[in-house]
C-alpha cells in the first residue's frame, strides 16, 4: 500500500510564525481522509504545500512517493486541488471555464463534467459570477474532477453551502471516490458532516498533528462516563477531557475499561464530542500508525 | 445492472448506531417485509454512495457483513444478490398483531406510556427466554 500523500517533518514559516510545524502524516491511497482543527491551525497551510503551490520551510511532502517541488508540473496531472475561495474566472461562462481546463489538462473528462453540472441544472452558459455560491462551488469542483486526478485535496468544500448543495456536492464526490478509486483529502469545520464520508481523521491543532486515526476506531475506543462527583476517577481509563459540575463529573476517555465502576454510565460519544475533548486539551495527543485503509475490515 | 435501485437506504445521523449497522439493518427489515427477494439486486456501490453521501468503504462493509450472515451473496462484476430471505409477518401472524394491539389499547388506558411500555416488553421477553430454557 503506497500513501497517496506523506509529509515528514514538515513545516511552514510566515515571517516569525509557524503555520505548520513537525508534521509527520501519511493519507492511504484510496482513503477519505478528514482534516479537521480550529483556525490558523494550519489546514490550508498543509493543503498548499501538498499542492506544489507553497513552499516548505522545513521537511517534505510527497505524493505517491514523489516529492512535491514548488513550481514543479509532474505531480500536477496527478493532483487537483479545490482552494477555499473557489478560483474561477468571474466573467467566464460555465462552458467556457470547461474549456480552459481542457486546454490546460493532458486528462479531461468532459463528458461527465456536462453531465453533472446539467444533473444540477447549471447553464453552461451562465456566467460564473451570475451564479450562486453553492453553484459556483460545483461548477469548482466539477473543474477539479474533470481533470480525473488520483488526489484530490479539497479545502474547505462544503462552508457556506447550503443543506442540499452540501448533500449534493458530498453525494458527487462519494460517487467519484466509487467510481475511480480517488483518494481524497478534505478540510472541514463541520465534523457531523465528515463522519460518514471519511475511512480517517486527522486532528490539527497549533500547527501540529494533534490525533490521527481511523474514523471507526476513534468512536470505537472512546467512552464517555458519567457519575456523581463523588465517584474516584477509574485509574485505569486514560481521561482525554473531564467537566465537572458540583453534583456530577464527565468523562471522556480512551481504551477499554475491564471493570467499569458501578457508579459510572457507560455512554457512547459522538465523532463531535470526541474531537471536541481534544481540541480543548491540546496535550491529549495519540498518533497512530495509520495502517492501510483494507487493515481492520478488509475492504478494498 | 444499470436498472433503477431497488431499495433506498436513509441514515439517522443521530442513532448512534455505526453506518454500516444502519445499512445491515435497513436490508434485514426489507427482506423481512418482502420488501427484497431472493435474486433480487442489492443497490450498487456507487448508487448508494450516490443516495446518502457515504464512504464506499462504509457499504462494502455492510454488503460483506450480510454475506456473513449468508442472506446475500457478492458476484465478482456483477453486484451483490439476495440468497434467502427471512421469516416475516404473514397472514397467520395477524391474530397475533390484533391481540396486541388490544393489548397496548388497554395498557394505555392503565395509565402507562411508551417508555413503561418498552420496559414491561424488556422484562417480558426475559422471563419468556427463561421458560424456554428450563
Amino acid at each position: 500500500m503506497t500513501a497517496a500523500l506523506q509529509a515528514e517533518g514538515l513545516g511552514r514559516r510566515y515571517r516569525t510564525k509557524w503555520g505548520l510545524r513537525d508534521c509527520d502524516l501519511t493519507v492511504p491511497e484510496g482513503s477519505v481522509t478528514g482534516l479537521v482543527g480550529p483556525n490558523g491551525a494550519g489546514k490550508t497551510t498543509l493543503l498548499r504545500m501538498a499542492a506544489g503551490l507553497s513552499r516548505p520551510t522545513e521537511g517534505t511532502v510527497s505524493i505517491f512517493g514523489e516529492p512535491v517541488r514548488p513550481n514543479g508540473t509532474a505531480h500536477l496531472q496527478r493532483v487537483g486541488y479545490l482552494d477555499q475561495l473557489r478560483p474561477l474566472y468571474k466573467g467566464f461562462r460555465v462552458g467556457e471555464m470547461l474549456a480552459v481546463g481542457s486546454h490546460l489538462n493532458t486528462k479531461w473528462d468532459d463528458a461527465s463534467a456536462r453531465k453533472w453540472l446539467d444533473e444540477l441544472d447549471i447553464p453552461l452558459d451562465a456566467r460564473v459570477r451570475n451564479l450562486s455560491g453553492g453553484q459556483q462551488a460545483q461548477v469548482a469542483l466539477a473543474v477539479c474532477m474533470a481533470k480525473q486526478p488520483d488526489l484530490l485535496l479539497l479545502d474547505e468544500p462544503v462552508a457556506s453551502l447550503d443543506p442540499l448543495a452540501r448533500t449534493r456536492l458530498l453525494q458527487a464526490l462519494m460517487g467519484l471516490v466509487a467510481e475511480r478509486g480517488t483518494t481524497v483529502l478534505l478540510s472541514s469545520h463541520i465534523i457531523s458532516e465528515l463522519e460518514p464520508v471519511c475511512d480517517y481523521l486527522i486532528i490539527l491543532s497549533s500547527s501540529r498533528v494533534q490525533l490521527a486515526a481511523k474514523t471507526d476506531d476513534l468512536l470505537a475506543e472512546h467512552r464517555l462516563l458519567v457519575g456523581p462527583a463523588s465517584e474516584a476517577v477509574p485509574s485505569e481509563a486514560q481521561v482525554i477531557a473531564t467537566t465537572r459540575t458540583p453534583r456530577q463529573t464527565t468523562l471522556l476517555v480512551r481504551g477499554s475499561l475491564p471493570a467499569p465502576g458501578p457508579g459510572w454510565q457507560h455512554l457512547q460519544p459522538s465523532l463531535d464530542e470526541v474531537v471536541v475533548a481534544y481540541l480543548s486539551n491540546p496535550d491529549a495527543q495519540s498518533v497512530e500508525e495509520v495502517a492501510p485503509a483494507n487493515s481492520s475490515d478488509g475492504a478494498p | 445492472m444499470g436498472n433503477e435501485p431497488l431499495l433506498r437506504f436513509r441514515l439517522d445521523r443521530h442513532s448512534g448506531l455505526p453506518v454500516y449497522r444502519q445499512l445491515v439493518d435497513q436490508v434485514r427489515q426489507a427482506l423481512r417485509l418482502g420488501i427484497l427477494h431472493p435474486g433480487d439486486q442489492l443497490p450498487s456501490v456507487r448508487d448508494v454512495v450516490e443516495q446518502v453521501a457515504i464512504n464506499p468503504n462504509t457499504v462494502h462493509r455492510a454488503y460483506r457483513e450480510l454475506e456473513h450472515q449468508g442472506l446475500v451473496e457478492g458476484q465478482a462484476g456483477r453486484g451483490t444478490f439476495v440468497r434467502r430471505s427471512l421469516p416475516g409477518l404473514t397472514k397467520q401472524h395477524d391474530a397475533l398483531q390484533r391481540r396486541l394491539t388490544a393489548w397496548l389499547a388497554s395498557a394505555h388506558a392503565a395509565g402507562l406510556d411508551d417508555e413503561a411500555i418498552e420496559a414491561m416488553v424488556a422484562r417480558a421477553k426475559e422471563s419468556a427466554e427463561r421458560e424456554e430454557r428450563s
